[in-house]
């Protein structure tokens, strides 16, 4: 296959940014998009231009490091499937892509297609854990738990924080990863005794990280590589008003 | 490649006594650190696996000062997040008969007799309370409907002691320790350095005082110092190239820690997984593991004849080999990985492999659709038949999968004592990155049980034994200095060279080089034959690399070559230590040391030894050994027939 790709370049945080068209030829479908971009970049690299920065680690799908904007939809068009997993026998041969980091105010550029996501840190710092140091646990079996709450716990757990519902969101909101967290501990029995300190300090640390408000667009579940559920955001918010009510 | 013999170890610092009182009497003979002393002691802790992770939380929840590193955005991104299968763990919650000293003679044994029982056992120990741990913290594994966990057999045990959540334990359990890890920064016990990657160690008046990192964001060097150092900094699987690691996984810190004298031990144990998504061309960046639960129910065969392209639905019954079972008919398909993955090459080499160039075989769930239905095996393994098919476009309920084993582990690293302290005193080896508790094999879901046993468990105790000596005063401000000019000038060679080949290139061909010479079978000529290609293509690489930017930025591809680097010569000390163990054992198959019916034979008279490594700055390496004895597992050959 051969393609146009039309990538973000942006040098750092005070250049204002650009696209720049690149041709890539010779492109095996069964190649993932990141490979592609390999490719790209090992040539670039033999020219002596400077090549498109990303960020990726396991290239599996689950280590949440990959992250673009690929015809502006995040992970691109295919559903439930994180960048490094996209394989290029999704697109047709002549088209052209475009590649663009996560937009947010909140994960502000640091390089072409990397983005500072530490925001994402600090709303876990604020609460986005069970209290309890190691050593001091009672035994595993000491507190039986629902098979359905273990599951849809799970569920919630799978979030891999990349980033992509901060991105698709018109709102730039984070709610989805916020409330994923939220949701997995305030199933589990462990995770009753901070539920409610939990959610108030989370969601008042996204607010001040300057993620926007949920209006319910839904585009974040959409293009969730792990399809996180809407519904955590309606679990998420009761709890925080319960919490404020205090 | 030359080597020196030095003197044996002798003393491994584990307490002697009855097995099963080792650990307790260690933990009480171990010094106490006064709690107003703690926030005085500072601990670095390099990588944010379970390992480190789980360590930097735990130390920071006794009031130690700690820093954390990792060269990922997020300490959340470490590869320990990629692990599918499961957990071991001695709860014997099933009454099926495992027990701790069960959990000890399976990973002894499955390591092929090359492991430390006193280690060992410990591990086998602490395994319960790491479940109980994870299940406080809000670790979701999957539970029955009586609201119990539930647990499944793994990787060829015969009872059912492996702890899950689904195929994602490794996300669940790195999460729980970033979460705890977290709490920690919260506190102010951690102070968090991501996107910062270890280039020195910093060693002052013998001790291990500190480290040189550079910050990956601005380029800037920057100098840390503490009373211990803790390396956490996962395996050198990468050196292959291809490999089931992230792309970032590299053996810098432990070998510049090498470099300043930790021994390095059994360089040459690593692990083939048998079970992995074949290479689908030149452009293959990394290799993508299925979980081996998957040969529960999938059978393993290749065509009978050799060249035989047909589509697979149209090779009838009589004319497969369903080598595993044939060969091994006690264990058929659940014989373990090393086994499976060599039957997998030999198969292939002759020629009866399946898929591009051949190097493939197929795992067939034909049989198990038409007795269990479907749905039931969609419900067992559907979340892994979509990845095989996001990946590969083919359908594996119609097309039977095509798997080749990669390499996934390595059981070597750096030497620890029984406290997991290096050669080096202060500096501390835990996780995949030390050599200490699988010996020549690691059994499935026995990699996140001795990374969280380290961190939460183990090294928590043993450090403070050493830090209650301490603080250990200023540290010597010329030992920091050298240590920081040594980075600087490496990274301006790196950039001055301006060659014709990019740092992956070079990385390519030494992993190719690496898989054809010291992967799944090694001979005396093939490592011979790698030994002196080594040094040739290391001469090319610093004469012809390409490194474009600047060292004061996001450089992704100096970061790259500086890694490649360390990857040269760590392979030439894994190809000489590999030459030097003429015997096979686990994962170290040496043709020459094979029974009459191909399987590999040890060689306990000679070999029963760890071999440690100490570097030696004109290059000729010397050899230390320090002899394993058994006292409680008879050592036999392992057969699986």
């Amino acid at each position: 296959m051969n393609l146009t790709l039309k990538v973000w370049r942006q040098s750092g945080p005070t250049d204002a940014g650009r696209m720049v068209t690149y041709k890539v030829e010779d492109v095996s479908p069964d190649m993932s998009f990141l490979e592609m971009l390999d490719v790209l970049n090992e040539r670039l690299i033999i020219e002596g231009d400077d090549p498109v920065a990303f960020d990726h680690d396991c290239r599996e799908g689950i280590c949440g490091m990959c992250g673009m904007v690929i015809n502006g939809v995040a992970h691109g068009e295919q559903r439930a499937t994180t960048t490094c997993q996209l394989h290029m026998r999704h697109f047709e041969d002549g088209a052209t892509i475009t590649i663009e980091p996560w937009r947010a105010a909140p994960f502000p550029v640091v390089k072409d297609l990397v983005v500072d996501r530490s925001a994402f840190d600090r709303i876990i710092q604020a609460g986005g854990f069970v209290s309890v140091p190691a050593g001091s646990a009672p035994d595993a079996h000491s507190v039986p738990v629902r098979k359905e709450d273990a599951d849809s716990a799970f569920d919630a757990a799978t979030c891999i924080g990349c980033g992509a519902c901060v991105a698709a969101c018109p709102n730039g909101s984070a709610s989805l990863f916020t409330a994923a967290k939220i949701t997995h501990l305030s199933l589990l029995p462990q995770g009753q005794p901070e539920r409610l300190t939990r959610a108030k300090a989370m969601v008042d640390q996204m607010d001040a990280e300057g993620f926007g408000g949920c209006t319910n667009t839904g585009e974040c579940t959409a293009v969730c590589p792990k399809g996180i559920p809407l519904d955590t955001i309606a679990r998420m918010n009761s709890d925080y008003l319960q919490a404020n009510k205090k | 490649m030359k080597f020196v013999e030095g003197p044996d170890i002798r003393d491994t610092k584990a307490p002697e006594g009855p097995i099963e009182e080792r650990w307790e009497k260690r933990k009480f003979a171990a010094k106490l650190v006064n709690p107003a002393n703690k926030r005085k002691l500072n601990v670095i802790v390099v990588g944010t696996g379970l390992a480190g992770g789980s360590a930097a939380a735990t130390l920071g929840e006794l009031g130690y000062n700690v820093k954390s590193f990792c060269y990922q955005d997020s300490p959340r991104r470490a590869h320990s997040i990629a692990a599918q299968g499961g957990i071991n763990a001695a709860k014997n919650y099933r009454g099926d008969g495992d027990s701790i000293y069960r959990l000890f003679y399976d990973t002894v044994k499955g390591g092929d007799f090359r492991a430390r029982e006193s280690n060992v056992y410990r591990l086998a120990q602490v395994s319960v309370n790491i479940i109980d741990q994870a299940v406080a913290q809000g670790v979701p594994f999957a539970r029955e409907y009586g609201g119990l966990l539930d647990t499944r057999s793994f990787g060829g045990a015969q009872v059912s002691r492996t702890f899950y959540a689904r195929g994602q334990t490794g996300q669940q359990l790195l999460l729980g320790a970033y979460q705890a890890l977290e709490r920690q920064v919260a506190a102010g016990t951690v102070q968090m350095f991501t996107r910062h990657e270890m280039l020195d160690l910093i060693v002052a008046d013998g001790r291990a005082r500190g480290i040189i990192v550079r910050d990956m964001v601005t380029g800037e060097i920057e100098r840390h110092v503490a009373d211990a150092v803790v390396l956490a900094t996962g395996g050198y699987g990468n050196v292959f190239f291809l490999s089931t690691n992230a792309k970032g996984c590299n053996t810098t810190a432990i070998w510049r820690a090498h470099e300043r004298g930790a021994y390095f031990a059994n360089p040459c144990y690593t692990q083939i997984h048998p079970t992995c998504i074949p290479v689908s061309g030149e452009y293959q960046s990394k290799l993508t593991l299925m979980s081996e639960s998957l040969r529960n129910d999938g059978r393993v065969w290749v065509p009978l004849r050799k060249g035989d392209d047909r589509a697979p639905g149209d090779i009838p019954e009589d004319e497969r080999d369903y080598y595993l079972e044939r060969i091994y008919p006690a264990f058929g398909n659940l014989v373990p990985r090393d086994i499976a993955s060599r039957a997998a090459k030999n198969v292939c080499d002759e020629g009866r492999g399946v898929g591009p160039g051949g190097l493939g075989v197929y795992l067939d769930f034909r049989d198990a659709i038409n007795r269990l239905g479907r749905d039931a095996v969609e419900k067992k393994y559907g979340n892994l038949f979509e990845m095989y098919e996001r990946i590969t476009g083919e359908n594996p309920y119609d097309v039977p999968m095509r798997i080749y084993p990669a390499v996934h582990y390595t059981m070597g690293g750096l030497w620890v004592d029984y406290d997991l302290q290096s050669t080096i005193p202060g500096l501390f080896v835990i996780g995949e990155a030390n050599f200490s508790d699988h010996g020549a094999n690691r059994l499935g879901a026995s990699a996140l049980m001795q990374g969280l046993a380290d961190g939460y468990f183990v090294l928590p105790t043993t450090i403070g034994d050493y830090l209650a000596a301490g603080p250990f005063g200023e540290v010597d401000e010329e030992a920091v200095t050298e240590a920081e000019g040594k980075v600087r000038a490496r990274i301006e060679r790196l950039l001055s060279v301006n060659g014709n080949r990019t740092p992956d290139s070079f990385h390519r061909e030494l992993g190719k080089l690496m898989w054809d010479y010291c992967g799944m079978e090694r001979t005396e000529e093939s490592l011979r034959k790698a030994l002196e290609r080594i040094p040739e293509l290391r001469k090319e690489f610093w004469e012809n690399v390409k490194v474009t930017g600047t060292a004061e930025e996001l450089n992704q591809v100096l970061e790259k070559a500086g890694r490649v680097a360390d990857f040269f010569d760590l392979a030439e000390l894994m190809c000489l230590d590999a030459l030097v163990r003429t015997e096979s054992c686990g994962g170290h198959f040496r043709a020459e040391s094979q029974d009459a019916d191909g399987e590999a034979l040890r060689d306990d008279e000679h070999f029963a030894h760890v071999s440690a490594w100490e570097y030696s700055p004109e290059g000729v390496p010397v050899l230390h050994k320090e002899p394993l004895e058994y006292e409680y597992v008879k050592m036999t050959q392992r057969s699986y027939k």
